[in-house]
């Protein structure tokens, strides 16, 4: 997978430079190419002058970021204290059997990815899954498996 | 439109607004946080837009898209102006009727009011008991205002106390107003703000920062959330206002990335305050320069602890730093930088324009004003509340929460997130107030109340909490990378059915160290939830350690799910639903669980029709001897035994 | 920069404003254990073992020597049981990591740890380990990394991840190009690991 880096230089260019800003930046990277690669982080150190080291820490420090890309479709499951309270380690189980890959990994058809979050703050709809953006609460396990096929066919 | 260029013409300019509302206009006002964002609200919205201009009422009735309304167990909210009409669990097909029926009628649709516990429907939002008892003082606005429209804020009186400082006070009587106020900082540690303010404001330098720390890191808790989404005008002005006291020019706002609606807002909200004049160069030509850069964060709970935050802004790791010497001395770049939450800023603008008499005739002798907390868990009505300090946990569980859902017992209500305790049934009279929290072994924390049941395993709580931590610890220092991470593993252990002997005293001594030795205040209060749960509910330790048993029936390796025999009517529901086929029977024959199959998904004890009651849960007995396959059971249909 | 008195375990000490309890005590030839400090490097507070009790009328502490500045009459106890019983357990949850090397043997000797006892009783009878060995062989002290940083500035070999996922590995662009001719870290690392950690780093990358 090649990244474009020119997107990179454009997003780098809107900082001018300010290393504070190396957070942002890579923030901005994420969501636009859907990861991380290794010559985007290249990239990152030499524009800003921050050694490759500080920038790979970051890089892996950070939830936000992945250095693998990421699915097409997001799925995360809440795991924040109401939730966790409700239910939400059983729904995780229920969409690990359903997906087959477990939390932080991304399908070998590259279609979906499943992550962990601490808590999405809509907490009356515990427990939360959120797909693509799309939040589907008080779930119980066997809505799950409608859900995910509804997206395979998208 | 031009900058407001003095306080005469903010409140022209605010008349002008108010002018040109008029109060009796009927206004349908949709609830569009992040949770009635899941609910839907945004189609809501669009079928109320629709329906109204197709009955040719543009013209004549306003929506309005508010922020949290802090219902949030309701949602969508929509409450129609100016009757106050609130209808809960409003979806796309119920506008029509609404439309027609309320704006067109005058009439009311009964079957969206609240029923209160009394079977009596209720119309008026503010005499729903959930909201009667509250204090929404700093709250409150969210349900009024657009928070994407800065005249909303202004209509209501925003912006007022920033002129009244700016004009009518010195930075030193400011500081002295927030002194005597006594407001201590609502982000979890309690500390007066007046005094870092004045810190911060004393430290040698020219240059120096305030900080609004967004970062609402403990899972379960939203209330910035909601804050910032739905009035962030009101998070700013008081920002602006701390920085005038303190002589600061640049401010920052530190926001979880994965709150977007938040940062979207905000940075709607930053666009209108410099178009007006608010923030920027020489503030309603006051001679006051102040400006905000928004920071998001990028997913490190232990990037919201203040020194970690700052390191963060400056572009490094958020990792804490040792601090002896204090970031209102020392802090971003090594300049004067005062941090404080999104609530304590919120508050300032209302202590200002109403005084610190006012402000501390709320609450309690320590603990003055009030506090937003996220009522969630194993409550009815879940949502954002904000009550005085000196409120009962009792009153804000019952009287606001509504009690327990499905009419179990209350168990534990934990507070201060994953740096603060639980606190039992026999202390729910323990007012909410900073020290008598503390007191019996939890803390204020940021405001997350989290209500737990019968059903909730205490052990499993103290997991819970050093999984997240051990998760989220940076792993810079020994102590709470290591430490946190064997508590974690005796914790595993227990709940798996493998404690043993000695392990309850181990983890009190790991703790010790943990909380002694640690870096910064994630270490150093993560053994909190473990010693709460312990001083608490040591006999559920116990029982997972010597019987092998979870009282609470959750521990999945403790449990198992049993169907008895005499209770089962042959219906092939749990059969059916079971995800792994582990249910032998048919009709008529008696259904038997395979334990060796059962993945304790819990589906069967579910679906299995409430009349029957067939399946339990047991832990800690050895199991019955499983009905033999060959012996049919006849059952007659609905007859008695 | 003016003087000032501390008490440490009794005894005055002069010291000069703006120097930490650590370096106070150092020049007055008080031992106080660490690992992860350097003369060189900025004080990183990652080991806690320099942690000491402080002593202000009525209310004690426990501060990390290597970052408290000096103060006029503190009084500082640097062996009194609390810290004792701190060091203990970080030294055990040290063993459990990078169990037998020199460093953590020579403190755990000193302070009587568990993995000491199973290596002079070593047999059948001997105890077992506090904690269960799970070797990383790194105690994150992080000289290594500080090392290149501050003194080199080559910025060869660095941290990734965080918690118990934390690491460091050397980056094999910069290493390759660095390391052979310096290799000063080597010296510096309590675990003795890092030439085992940059040959499979090297080895990694040219595969």
């Amino acid at each position: 997978m090649v990244q474009e880096l020119a997107e990179v230089d454009e997003i780098l260019g809107k900082y001018g430079g300010d290393r504070s800003a190396l957070i942002q930046a890579l923030l901005d990277i994420q969501r636009e190419n859907r990861w991380l690669s290794k010559d985007a982080l290249k990239r990152v150190s030499q524009e800003f002058g921050i050694p490759l080291t500080q920038v790979y820490h970051i890089s892996t420090f950070y939830k936000a970021f992945t250095l693998m890309p990421k699915g097409q479709h997001l799925v995360s499951v809440c795991l924040g204290t109401a939730c966790h309270v409700r239910g939400a380690p059983r729904l995780l189980d229920r969409v690990i059997e359903t997906l087959k890959i477990k939390p932080g990994e991304t399908s070998a058809d590259m279609r979906f990815s499943l992550d962990t979050v601490n808590c999405l703050g809509c907490c009356a709809l515990g427990p939360v899954m959120v797909v693509d953006g799309e939040y589907y609460g008080k779930l119980h396990g066997n809505e799950v498996g409608q859900i995910i096929s509804a997206k395979e066919i998208e | 439109m031009p900058r407001l260029s003095s306080a005469t013409y903010l409140e022209k300019f605010r008349k002008e607004i108010l002018d040109h509302r008029e109060p009796n206009k009927p206004c349908v006002t949709i609830c569009s946080g992040t949770g009635c964002h899941a609910y839907g609200s945004e189609e809501v919205f669009g079928g109320f837009v629709k329906e109204i201009q197709r009955n040719g009422l543009k013209e004549k009735v306003d929506i309005r898209r508010t922020g949290c309304h802090g219902f949030c167990e309701r949602g969508t909210l929509v409450v129609i102006f100016p009757e106050e009409i609130c209808y809960v669990g409003v979806k796309p097909e119920d506008i029509a009727e609404i439309v027609s029926t309320t704006l067109i009628e005058n009439k009311i649709v009964d079957r969206l009011l609240y029923v209160g516990d009394d079977g009596n429907k209720i119309v008026r939002e503010s005499e729903i008991p959930f909201y009667k008892y509250q204090s929404r003082i700093v709250f409150g606005n969210n349900r009024l205002i657009d928070p994407k429209r800065i005249d909303d804020y202004i209509a209501l009186g925003g912006y007022s106390a920033l002129a009244k400082a700016l004009f009518k006070m010195t930075p030193e009587q400011v500081l002295e107003e927030v002194k005597e106020a006594n407001l201590r900082g609502r982000g979890g540690g309690g500390f007066p703000a007046g005094i870092k303010w004045e810190t911060t404001r004393n430290a040698p330098g020219n240059t120096k920062y305030v900080i609004v720390n967004a970062d609402e890191g403990d899972p379960g808790a939203y209330m910035d959330r909601s804050l910032l989404e739905g009035n962030p005008h009101s998070v700013l002005e008081g920002l602006i206002i701390g920085a005038y006291v303190i002589g600061s020019h640049q401010g920052f706002v530190y926001v979880r990335q994965e709150y977007p609606l938040a940062v979207e807002n905000l940075n709607i909200a930053l666009e209108q305050a410099r178009e007006y004049g608010f923030i920027g160069t020489n503030i309603l030509c006051s001679g006051f320069d102040f400006d905000v850069k928004v920071h998001r964060g990028a997913g490190a709970f232990v990037s919201g602890e203040s020194s970690a935050l700052m390191t963060a802004i400056e572009g490094s790791v958020g990792e804490p730093r040792p601090k002896y010497i204090r970031t209102a001395v020392s802090g971003i770049w090594e300049r004067p930088s005062n941090l404080n939450n999104v609530e304590t800023w919120a508050t300032v603008p209302l202590i200002i324009n109403k005084g610190a008499d006012w402000f501390t005739s709320i609450g309690t002798e320590g603990s003055k004003g009030t506090k937003i907390f996220s009522l969630v868990g194993k409550v009815n009505n879940t949502g954002l509340v904000e009550v005085p300090m000196g409120m009962t946990l009792r009153e804000i569980i019952y009287d606001i929460g509504g009690g327990i859902p499905g009419g179990k017992k209350f168990k534990a209500v934990q507070t201060g997130g994953p740096s603060g305790g639980v606190i039992p049934e026999s202390l729910l009279d323990t007012p909410v107030d900073y020290d008598e929290l503390t007191k019996v072994g939890s803390m204020m924390g940021s405001g997350g109340m989290i209500v737990m049941d019968e059903d909730t395993c205490a052990v499993d709580v103290a997991r819970y909490f050093l999984n997240f931590l051990a998760e989220e610890s940076c792993g810079k220092c020994l102590p709470c990378r290591e430490g946190i991470y064997q508590m974690l593993k005796i914790l595993n252990r227990i709940c798996e059915g493998e404690g043993e002997e000695g392990d309850i005293e181990l983890l009190e001594e790991i703790a010790g160290v943990v909380r002694d030795f640690s870096l910064c205040a994630l270490g150093q209060t993560a053994p909190n939830p473990v010693l709460s749960t312990i001083r608490y509910f040591r006999d559920e330790y116990e029982a997972h350690i010597k019987e092998k048993r979870c009282p609470a029936g959750l521990c999945k390796a403790l449990i198992s799910y049993y169907i008895e025999p005499e209770k089962c009517e042959a219906c092939m529901i749990c059969l059916r639903n079971c995800p792994v086929e582990a249910i032998t029977g048919g009709k008529n024959l008696v259904h038997v669980i395979d334990q060796d199959k059962c993945t304790k998904c819990g589906t069967c004890l579910e679906v299995c029709p409430p009349r029957f009651g067939a399946i339990t849960k047991l832990s800690g007995v050895k199991m019955p001897e499983p009905v033999l396959q060959g012996a049919e059971v006849i059952r007659k249909r609905g007859g008695k035994r | 920069m003016s003087e000032v008195t501390l008490i440490i375990n009794e005894e005055e000490v002069k010291a000069k404003e703006g120097m930490t309890i650590l370096e106070a005590a150092r020049n007055a030839g008080i031992d106080i254990p660490t690992l992860c400090y350097h003369e060189k490097l900025a004080p990183y507070g990652a080991c806690r073992l320099c942690t000491v009790e402080i002593i202000r009328g009525q209310r004690s502490r426990l501060v990390t020597s290597c970052v408290y500045p000096v103060e006029d009459g503190l009084i500082v106890k640097t062996e009194s049981e609390p810290v004792i019983k701190g060091r203990k357990m970080l030294l055990e949850l040290m063993w459990a990591r990078a169990p037998g090397v020199q460093p953590i043997r020579d403190y755990g000797m000193r302070y009587g740890i568990t993995g000491v006892q199973a290596i002079r009783d070593y047999g059948l009878s001997a105890p077992k380990t506090k904690f269960e060995i799970e070797p990383t062989f790194c105690i994150l002290c992080g000289l290594c990394v500080r090392y290149c940083a501050e003194v080199k500035k080559k910025h060869a070999i660095g941290f990734i991840g965080r918690g118990t996922e934390r690491e460091v590995v050397f980056f094999p662009e910069i290493a390759r190009e660095e390391c052979p001719n310096c290799k000063e870290c080597y010296e510096l690392c309590p675990t003795g690991a890092l030439p085992s950690h940059y040959a499979l780093a090297e080895a990694h990358h040219s595969t």
